[in-house]
């Protein structure tokens, strides 16, 4: 048995994150022709999930740019979540997504289609854009809408045979909208300002068809049943980003973003970033940290005073309260081949970053439930075990042509 | 109903835009540090797409992370 919540929210947050790739297309002017092929990986709380993804843009004339990305999640997990209820899992979740953008005097219109298919999740989702610049091109103006169609299936394993199949007698759907409004705003000669609102409302199945909570049978004895969702979430996100042309060939970014949603989660969001290219032009630096906390969710707690506590009862660690901060360190080498006239520009790239997680109530339940079955040899009383932390690294290697 | 409301007053700034006269303030050829690639709110979209990945499987919160419609401006 394996969580699916991640995967569910991953999956959802790759296409809005598509979508926003969409919207950073300024308006007025196609996307430049490239090509970009990325491995990463990501190993922190007993998760790696690594692959490739490539990403194809080219223009066809001059109003029409396309873009293609193929990109592949290979899971293996031990995360906490399936060390405490359930057995560690390797799973291949494959994505294929295709964009349009048709550019129209001012104004680009786009749509596109994003296609995810693993064992157990599959989601469809189609996001349209439209952009238009006005005052001179100073301001952008956007709007998107995206919907996506999911449907969630559970994986049961043969205890006989080992093989792992999907659970004839479990299949729930799930949709998503999102409405998006962004403004941006070149406010200086070296500065500007975008600001954008999101709404996003879910509504179906929500929770983890694996995931349990655990409640106390006696104040020393637990137990682990069923999470109980609401069967909607409906939630607002607000930010604000600036970058500044320093008075020397370099940039600051910062971002702030604030998320309100109806399940009781407040988020509040900060990153800042500086981009340094070298002096001959071929090297460029960059450095940027990320600063995230939140409340946890109203139906949220480690560990439930009892059964049938509430209506909804939720152990997801990522509705916890909890904060976090990822530091990177990027840098890119740019080149030309001059037997490759066609190639304008070539990038090598190599980032890294460092993220910790330190939850303020969600407890390592692995000193008293145990690892995989198996009891740790002195367990602690339910609701005394250590706070849990999450130390994580990510790496990016990837290659870009400009043609 | 307010969301709505927003989509509406958005195409009526749409609509209108061709009627105004703003004169922009920072004209096109004082545009070249805009228009410099280390300005661009994200260099490297398969790279951004990736770690929007990790953030949002990771944090509670979505949403309102695009580049905006940003850009320079600068045809």
């Amino acid at each position: 048995m394996k969580p699916a919540k991640p995967r569910l929210v991953r999956y959802v947050i790759t296409c809005l994150g598509l979508a926003g790739i969409a919207m950073q297309a300024p308006a007025g002017v196609l996307p430049e022709d490239r090509a970009d092929i990325l491995y990463f990986r990501y190993d922190g709380g007993g998760v790696v999930i690594d692959g490739p993804s490539v990403l194809l843009r080219k223009s066809i004339g001059e109003h029409v740019s396309v873009s293609a990305n193929h990109y592949i999640d290979m899971v293996s997990s031990a995360s906490i979540d399936v060390e405490t209820s359930a057995s560690p899992y390797e799973d291949e979740r494959t994505q294929t997504s295709l964009s349009v953008d048709f550019l129209h005097g001012k104004s680009t219109y786009s749509l596109g289609y994003v296609n995810s298919d693993e064992s157990d999740y599959l989601a469809k989702t189609m996001f349209a854009n439209i952009s238009h610049d006005m005052f001179g091109d100073l301001t952008t103006i956007s709007f998107g809408y995206k919907k996506g169609e999911n449907e969630v299936f559970r994986n049961l394993k043969d205890a006989a045979t080992g093989i792992v199949a999907n659970d004839p007698n479990f299949a729930e759907t799930m949709e998503s909208q999102s409405f998006n409004v962004a403004v941006s705003q070149i406010l200086t000669k070296n500065l500007i300002l975008t600001g954008q609102y999101e709404v996003i409302t879910d509504e179906g199945f929500l929770r983890s068809p694996y995931r349990s909570i655990r409640y106390l049978v006696d104040p020393l004895t637990q137990a682990l049943g069923p999470e109980q969702y609401p069967s909607t979430r409906s939630s607002n996100a607000a930010s604000v980003r600036a970058k500044y042309y320093l008075p020397y060939r370099a940039a600051i970014d910062t971002m702030y973003r604030f998320y309100t949603d109806t399940w009781g989660v407040i988020g509040h969001t900060g990153e800042l970033g500086y981009v340094h290219p070298t002096n001959n032009e071929k090297w460029i630096f960059e450095a940027r940290v990320r600063y995230y906390t939140q409340t946890a969710a109203d139906f949220y707690a480690d560990l439930f005073p009892r059964a049938d506590y509430a209506n909804f009862m939720a152990r997801d660690k990522e509705l916890a309260t909890y904060s976090a901060i990822t530091a990177g360190l990027g840098t890119t080498y740019e080149f030309k081949i001059q037997r490759f006239p066609w190639l304008t520009k070539g990038q090598i790239n190599l980032r890294y970053d460092f993220m910790t997680v330190e939850y303020e109530d969600f407890r390592d339940a692995t000193f008293s439930i145990g690892s995989f079955g198996v009891p740790p040899p002195d367990p602690l009383a339910p609701g005394t075990e250590p706070l849990y932390k999450l130390n994580a690294n990510i790496i990016q290697l990837f290659f870009s042509a400009y043609f | 109903m307010r969301i709505c409301g927003l989509f509406v007053f958005g195409a009526i700034v749409l609509l209108t835009a061709g009627c105004s006269s703003i004169e922009p303030w920072v004209k096109p050829y004082d545009r070249e540090n805009l228009a410099d690639p280390i300005m661009a709110f994200s260099r490297a979209p398969i790279s951004q797409d990736f770690l929007d990945h990790v953030f949002e499987s990771r944090e509670g919160s979505r949403g309102a992370t695009g580049g905006g419609g940003g850009g320079c401006g600068c045809n």
